[in-house]
């Protein structure tokens, strides 16, 4: 709850503009846009708040950036199991998660919110390659169980809470192995079922410091990054038995 | 304390890292390996993903090599020419090794190769071990027991290229040693170990080298070949951790030194019995969880970017 007090100033400030603002029906805005992964970093908690002209229903969409993932499904092989059959996924996020002011199957019909690709069960991939229909749904099913095991598509949703009838805030809680990338975060505001207004703004997620340097080093230099790394080695091992023979 | 590493993109305690250098460290000065059979399992127990265990290990083993040829060469316990023979095949073994490794990662079967080749050759050695030290123990030493000719002359010796070997008093095909350093590197390639667990038998039995040179001659060619492979690994594969190998060093040092330290209050038999035992140990668990039936059938992997 670090950015609880920041985010009220924030919330405050907001309130103040909103009265200017009126033919919006929609504001929102994330305490910080960008994060910074750090040798350091055992996962931060996100503020998103903002308000609303008329009272409704708020949902909030975190989305990582979408990318192929391939599924295996481990197979016996002479008595041993080993990775079989496997299906690509593509289009998938590395992160997803869902925050809402109210359970969401209340707020909207299920056409409603697969339109706007709102909840897990909503989330359709393509597949590269033709996939029978069975396979596809099981290879999904075993996809969407293991990103969540991974902590990487919350199972809980999120609370979206209400300050009065205009202002609204929610923690979004990211896991220490959050992917890096571009992540997009989108605020719908649903009234009787429909959407009638929505705002995305953007996240950034990225290593950062010493960390992002070596990444950056062993992405772009990958020769030189293999020298390093083995002259390195060898100083920490003649330092160590050097040392040691000292004592 | 958690750390997280740039190159693996998780997130692990740093003081289960050090904590797992210094024991296998310990473990590598006290019997005389590399510690990476149990370093490479253990890792990927942590969390670690096995490709970039494999990559790193290769690194950190370079380090831990390094710290222990210096002390073998002091004692002028290396046979250069015979070392540089065997890295000559180490060093095409590993580029095979490493060009396997990429295949198979791409292939979805990199994590079963790699078991399966730990329950083979950690089987076979382990139980050879005990199979030879176990007798040893249980009957009191000897003095004056069979003495073995120096070397059995086979096939082997029947070979073309022939060279002299002064240091180890030998007269063999250079293709030898060669083929032995083939195998070796593409064992560190593929499985993240130094290769001294089969090394050493090989050229004590194979090549029937005197066996004090054969620790430090072997320590001096791993050095070149785990340099290679974690320069290939990075290069090809992008699997190196600078900080997961630096962690792992700072460990490894400190937990040699002790283990070197402990070696003079075990008799060789029992060090080689216990050594054998916990061999066995990593080849069953991992023989075990490729038969049981996984919790979790399906895995998830970032398909290569070829």
């Amino acid at each position: 709850m670090r950015h609880a007090p920041l985010a009220f100033l924030l919330i405050a400030a907001l309130a103040a503009f909103t009265s200017a603002a009126r033919a919006q029906p929609l504001v929102a805005d994330l305490s910080s846009h960008l994060i910074a992964i750090t040798t350091g970093f055992t996962g931060t908690e996100l503020v998103l708040f903002g308000a609303v002209e008329q009272p409704g229903d708020i949902v909030v969409v975190v989305r990582g950036p979408e990318g192929p993932v391939t599924v295996r499904r481990k197979e016996r092989l002479l008595g041993l199991w080993a990775n079989g059959s496997s299906i690509t996924f593509t289009g998938v996020p590395s992160f997803y998660h869902v925050a809402t002011s109210r359970p969401l199957d209340d707020i909207a019909r299920r056409d409603q919110l697969a339109r706007q690709r709102i909840g897990v069960d909503q989330l359709s991939f393509g597949t590269i390659g033709s996939v029978s229909d069975t396979a596809r749904a099981i290879f999904q099913a075993a996809l969407l169980r293991e990103k969540q095991a991974a902590g990487l598509f919350p199972i809980q949703p999120g609370r979206v809470l209400f300050v009065g009838r205009q202002l609204f805030r929610t923690n979004v809680t990211l896991p220490p192995d959050l992917p890096t990338g571009a992540y997009q975060v989108s605020v719908y505001l649903f009234r009787n079922g429909q959407v009638t207004g929505a705002q995305t703004t953007p996240l950034l997620v990225s290593q950062s410091g010493v960390s992002a340097d070596i990444q950056d080093f062993a992405d772009r230099r990958s020769l030189l990054y293999g020298f390093v790394a083995v002259a390195l080695a060898v100083v920490a091992g003649w330092l160590g038995s050097f040392l040691f023979r000292r004592v | 304390m958690q750390v997280y590493l740039p190159v693996a993109e998780v997130s692990v305690n740093a003081l289960a890292i050090l904590l797992l250098g210094s024991v296998v460290g310990f473990l590598s000065g006290l019997f005389g390996v590399g510690g990476g059979f149990l370093m490479t399992p253990l890792l990927i127990f942590l969390g670690v993903p096995p490709a970039i265990a494999v990559g790193t290990q290769a690194n950190q083993l370079v380090g831990a090599s390094v710290s222990g040829v210096i002390g073998h060469w002091r004692r002028n316990a290396v046979d250069f020419k015979m070392g540089t023979v065997l890295l000559g095949g180490g060093l095409v073994g590993s580029a095979i090794g490493v060009y396997l490794f990429g295949l198979l990662r791409a292939l979805g079967q990199i994590d079963f190769v790699i078991s399966l080749l730990y329950v083979v050759l950690l089987g076979a050695v382990g139980g050879l071990m005990l199979a030879e030290s176990l007798p040893a123990l249980l009957r009191q030493r000897r003095p004056g027991a069979v003495r073995r000719k120096l070397h059995q002359h086979s096939w082997i010796h029947g070979l073309p290229l022939k060279l002299r070997f002064h240091k180890s008093r030998l007269y063999i095909s250079a293709l030898v040693p060669f083929a032995i350093g083939l195998l070796g590197g593409g064992v560190v390639a593929i499985m993240g170990v130094g290769g001294g667990f089969f090394m050493v038998p090989a050229m004590i039995y194979l090549l029937g080298m005197p066996t004090s040179l054969v620790p430090g001659t072997s320590l001096f060619q791993i050095i070149f070949v785990t340099a290679a492979v974690t320069i290939l690994h990075a290069w090809t594969n992008g699997t190196v951790d600078l900080l997961l190998a630096l962690l792992l060093l700072v460990g490894g040092v400190l937990g040699a030194q002790l283990g070197t330290r402990f070696v003079g209050r075990l008799r060789g038999e029992q060090i080689r019995a216990l050594l054998a035992i916990l061999v066995l140990a990593v080849s069953i668990k991992l023989l075990v969880d490729l038969v049981l039936t996984p919790d979790d059938l399906y895995s998830l992997a970032v398909p290569s970017r070829t």
